[in-house]
């Protein structure tokens, strides 16, 4: 009785009270805070994500518009062929003085005196530079328009296409700024004639590197990165379930399945650069393949999305309910039927996910082809993989070194280009999971 | 022949092979299926797997083996007076010697015997031709290069003409072999099985493969350079690589490099643990299933945005931030408007650094909180403890070591972030306390010594790869060292 009675003597010995001073209000106040510092930290983590893509999308939605000039180009035969060549010399109309058909549709367009030699080169300086090859273009697939007039949609040059969108601070002296007064004058004369407009940006999708930022484009980036995603699907998932089924279904527990398992697990942690150095000593010095080809990029990211496609086929394979592989074996399929008959199958969907997500860490990835030689200054679509061509982030990258206000609109704009393609394959990763995705 | 139209024709043998040995299994049956041990499309890849499978080998060993010979054989002709001068000089003929060959097979046969008793000159006929020659001809190479395409000609015909024999005998064994006991689905599953040990094999060979290249090439930098100048050297100064400067100029320290990828992962980590954990504890311990279900694939957007991306926001919205707010602030204090921030900094590159490092620790270390057993938990709130309380008492102690794998994880990755350092951190290396002045590190040094024009034997590209091998070192010490904790704990509570 002694040890039941004696707790209750010691808590009469106490103020018997409800309020007993536990710190109650302390630690609820505690209890506030740190959950106060839990939606801090999620809000903040969401606020930096908004950040980057309101950055991204508030610099780079202008780039899909530019600035054109609908000029009535006179196709004069004096210019373009004066001493009557071009049925017997082919370079004639190659090298014809396109600009100053530009020049005079412009002086008339204007109405400038051709003999004030500083007005007319402000004037022509709004016209983009790539006018030339548009025109001769245009003179070599139908020789028959010369002698005609025919109103061309020319670019405007990168200065006069930030101004009209307004990004230059005309109040700024006239002398620290790239576009003068005058041009603004006639900037807004052409618009009000209908003459200059905005249209939608086709060049940023078809076009190849230019260092006149109204003639860039990340078409020929895209081939190449397309090049790439190709070699990398080829290679990587078959490689990759093969491994995985191996390592899944047949390997024994010994000390070498037990070296490979470790081993992509690591490989899946290795910093993406140091792929890139295996690419340049293994396949361009020792292997001999070009440099700058997609071939080379596309084998060094297979490498790199080898180990996350392995990890996610092992997942999905190990999802696949053991009752599936003993009913087949049951029936008298063999190990290799069972397998390839049904567990396959069964794991397809998780398998594709895998791949998908893994084709996409490899599109966005930069740094290891900056070292094979893919930062390279790529007009010309290229034809095959084993030709020179870069690839969508590296195009970004190149861009995003340039300073002029132009570049960054097109950086941007690339940066939104290659964030939708993510988009649409997480997405369809997503949507495939959702939809194929069994739960046993 | 050429290889494709040879590989072309393999398949099709192949293709025709598979058909025989189905046609032929089927006949041995005598249209009685069950009499068959294996079904007829096994016998049929059976028969196409001797076809194609050998004949393919043998190509591809041909087509590795043939060249080598034929350059050796071509340098073997090659007069005396070549010879004798060595490498590089035979080299360089033999070079020559195959573009001459390339261009003699463009010339008719009247400038081809004009060419041989001397009355064209070479180097201009070729040129008429679209074949540049880098020096003037020689007489001699008109014969190596004839005894080179010769030897081509006799190689390829050779080649195919084996490569096919195989192909046909290959299927005619298999065919031969085909019965009605025959084990033919056995025999493939053992070549499928093969192959699935080969693919899987990749995977160590990707590692050897970045093991022995880095090994090679930085073994050349460590000839050139001693390996004590380059990991205990504080100066690093490589000079430009020109053409031609074989020796050793510039310094090579790995210090500096060292210390600013550290500096600037520990700010990153500094940024992006606190909140990263803060995140994966709410997100673990109170959000409602909501709430959890949209924040958490939210947060993991970032971790699938292109790192180029993150450099890019560092270069043209935080960088430029910090130096504007550094200036007002300092005006505010001092009256000076001058900013103490740089653009590039170890501040700039270490905040985006860890923007992009939240997912990462936030979804580890969820898996890891989620992990620590229901009876822990329910213990401790029942003995009356609040949530904040558990949290910091019972469940982060338990889940200590899988956190702090985790987060070594996470730190392997900041030090081997390329692209949001070479947009954002600078390119000088230097040593400093100071967080708001650029700061270089192991990985842009690497894109710096690579990018450009480059020659292979000068330490300033091949230093590249001694920086290569130490950042993989570090990084596999800190992965194989966070996998081990991180594995010991789930053992722990499985």
């Amino acid at each position: 009785m002694t040890d039941i009675a004696s707790p209750t003597v010691r808590i009469s010995a106490r103020p018997a009270s409800a309020t007993r001073d536990i710190g109650i209000k302390r630690r609820y106040a505690a209890e506030r805070r740190f959950r106060a510092y839990g939606i801090g930290a999620i809000s903040l983590g969401l606020f930096f994500l908004a950040l980057l893509l309101w950055t991204v999308v508030s610099n780079g939605y202008t780039a899909f518009q530019q600035t054109t000039i609908t000029l009535p180009i006179e196709f004069s035969e004096k210019v373009i062929d004066p001493k009557g060549e071009r049925a017997t010399d082919g370079k004639v109309l190659m090298t014809a003085n396109y600009p100053l058909l530009v020049r005079e549709a412009l002086i008339k367009q204007l109405g400038i005196d051709a003999s004030k030699r500083p007005l007319v080169k402000q004037a022509t300086d709004m016209m983009s530079a790539s006018s030339r090859t548009l025109l001769r273009d245009i003179v070599v697939a139908d020789p028959s328009v010369i002698g005609k007039t025919i109103p061309v949609t020319l670019l405007a040059e990168a200065n006069v296409d930030s101004a009209f969108k307004g990004q230059i601070d005309l109040s700024v002296e006239e002398s620290k700024r790239k576009v003068k007064d005058q041009q603004v004058t006639w900037m807004n004369e052409l618009a009000s004639a209908g003459v200059l407009k905005k249209s939608f940006n086709t060049g940023i999708f078809t076009f190849g590197a230019s260092s006149r930022p109204e003639a860039a484009g990340v078409g020929v980036a895209a081939l190449g990165s397309l090049f790439m995603m190709l070699i990398v699907l080829v290679l990587s998932l078959p490689i990759g379930v093969a491994a995985s089924i191996y390592l899944e279904e047949f390997a024994p527990k010994n000390r070498l399945t037990d070296l490979i398992e470790v081993n992509i697990n690591n490989l899946a942690a290795v910093p993406s650069i140091v792929y890139g150095l295996l690419g340049l000593a293994v396949f361009i010095n020792f292997a001999g393949m070009p440099r700058s080809a997609a071939v080379v990029g596309g084998l060094v990211l297979t490498l790199m999305t080898l180990p996350t496609i392995i990890i996610a086929t092992r997942a999905a394979l190990k999802a696949v309910p053991p009752s599936i592989r003993s009913a087949a074996l049951g029936l008298g399929a063999s190990k290799m039927q069972t397998i390839f008959h049904h567990v396959l199958p069964l794991a397809m969907p998780g398998i594709l996910t895998g791949t998908i997500i893994g084709l996409a860490h490899a599109l966005g990835e930069t740094a290891p082809l900056l070292l094979i030689g893919m930062v390279a200054f790529v007009v010309d679509y290229p034809g095959s993989p084993m030709e020179p061509s870069t690839a969508l982030p590296v195009q970004i990258y190149m861009w995003a070194n340039e300073a002029e206000r132009a570049f960054v609109e097109r950086t941007s704009g690339a940066i939104i280009i290659l964030l939708i393609f993510l988009v649409v394959m997480n997405l369809g990763a997503i949507l495939l999971r959702r939809r194929f995705e069994r739960r046993w | 022949m050429s290889t494709s139209l040879l590989l072309l024709l393999i398949v099709l043998i192949g293709f025709i092979s598979y058909f025989a040995g189905r046609a032929r299994s089927l006949a041995q049956a005598n249209g009685k299926l069950s009499n068959l041990h294996s079904l007829p499309g096994y016998h049929g890849s059976y028969v196409a797997i001797w076809a194609i499978l050998p004949a393919a080998l043998v190509l591809g060993a041909w087509l590795v083996a043939a060249p080598m010979y034929i350059d050796s054989s071509t340098r073997a002709i090659l007069p005396e007076t070549v010879q004798t001068q060595g490498g590089a000089t035979v080299e360089l003929a033999l070079g020559q010697v195959k573009s001459v060959a390339g261009g003699l097979k463009r010339l008719t046969a009247e400038e081809l015997s004009s060419l041989e008793n001397g009355s064209a000159n070479l180097r201009s006929t070729l040129a008429a031709k679209g074949v540049a020659l880098a020096g003037e001809g020689e007489p001699y190479m008109i014969t190596a290069a004839q005894h080179f395409n010769a030897m081509s000609v006799t190689n390829r015909w050779l080649m195919s003409a084996v490569v096919l024999l195989i192909a046909i005998a290959g299927g005619a064994y298999a065919i031969r072999n085909i019965a009605t006991r025959f084990r033919a689905r056995n025999q493939v599953e053992r070549v499928i099985l093969g192959s699935l040990i080969v693919a899987s094999s990749i995977a160590i060979l990707t590692t050897v493969g970045i093991v022995a290249s880095m090994l090679s090439e930085a073994g050349r930098f460590f000839t050139m350079v001693s390996p004590f100048e380059f990991f205990f050297g504080t100066v690093w100064d490589p000079r430009f690589s020109a053409a031609g400067s074989g020796g050793a100029s510039g310094q090579f320290g790995l210090i500096p490099l060292l210390a600013g990828t550290l500096y600037i992962a520990f700010v990153a980590m500094l940024f992006a643990v606190p909140i990263g954990l803060f995140a994966a504890i709410y997100m673990a311990e109170y959000a409602s299933p909501r709430l959890r279900s949209t924040a958490k694939p939210l947060l993991e957007v970032l971790a699938g945005i292109p790192t180029i991306v993150y450099g890019f926001f560092a270069l043209v919205t935080v960088g430029p931030f910090l130096r504007d707010i550094s200036a007002q602030l300092n005006g505010l204090v001092t009256g000076n408007y001058q900013n103490f921030i740089q653009a590039q900094s170890v501040v700039t590159a270490g905040i985006v650094m860890g923007i992009m490092l939240i997912p990462f620790v936030s979804s580890l270390s969820d898996d890891i909180i989620t992990q620590v057993p229901r009876a822990l938990r329910d213990g401790s709130l029942g003995l009356g403890a609040t949530r904040s309380e558990t949290v910091k008492k019972v469940i982060l102690p338990a889940a200590l070591p899988g956190i702090v794998g985790a987060l070594l994880l996470t730190a392997s990755r900041a030090v081997g972030e390329t692209m949001i350092v070479v947009l954002a951190a600078g390119v000088a290396a230097r040593m400093q306390i100071d967080p708001f002045e650029p700061m270089t590190t192991v990985t842009v040094k690497i894109v710096n010594q690579l990018t450009g024009d480059l020659e292979f034997t000068s330490p300033q590209t091949l230093v590249a790869f001694a920086l290569g091998i130490t950042l993989f070192v570090i990084t596999l010490g800190l992965n194989i060292y966070a996998l081990y904790i991180v594995r010991k704990y789930r053992e722990q509570y499985e």
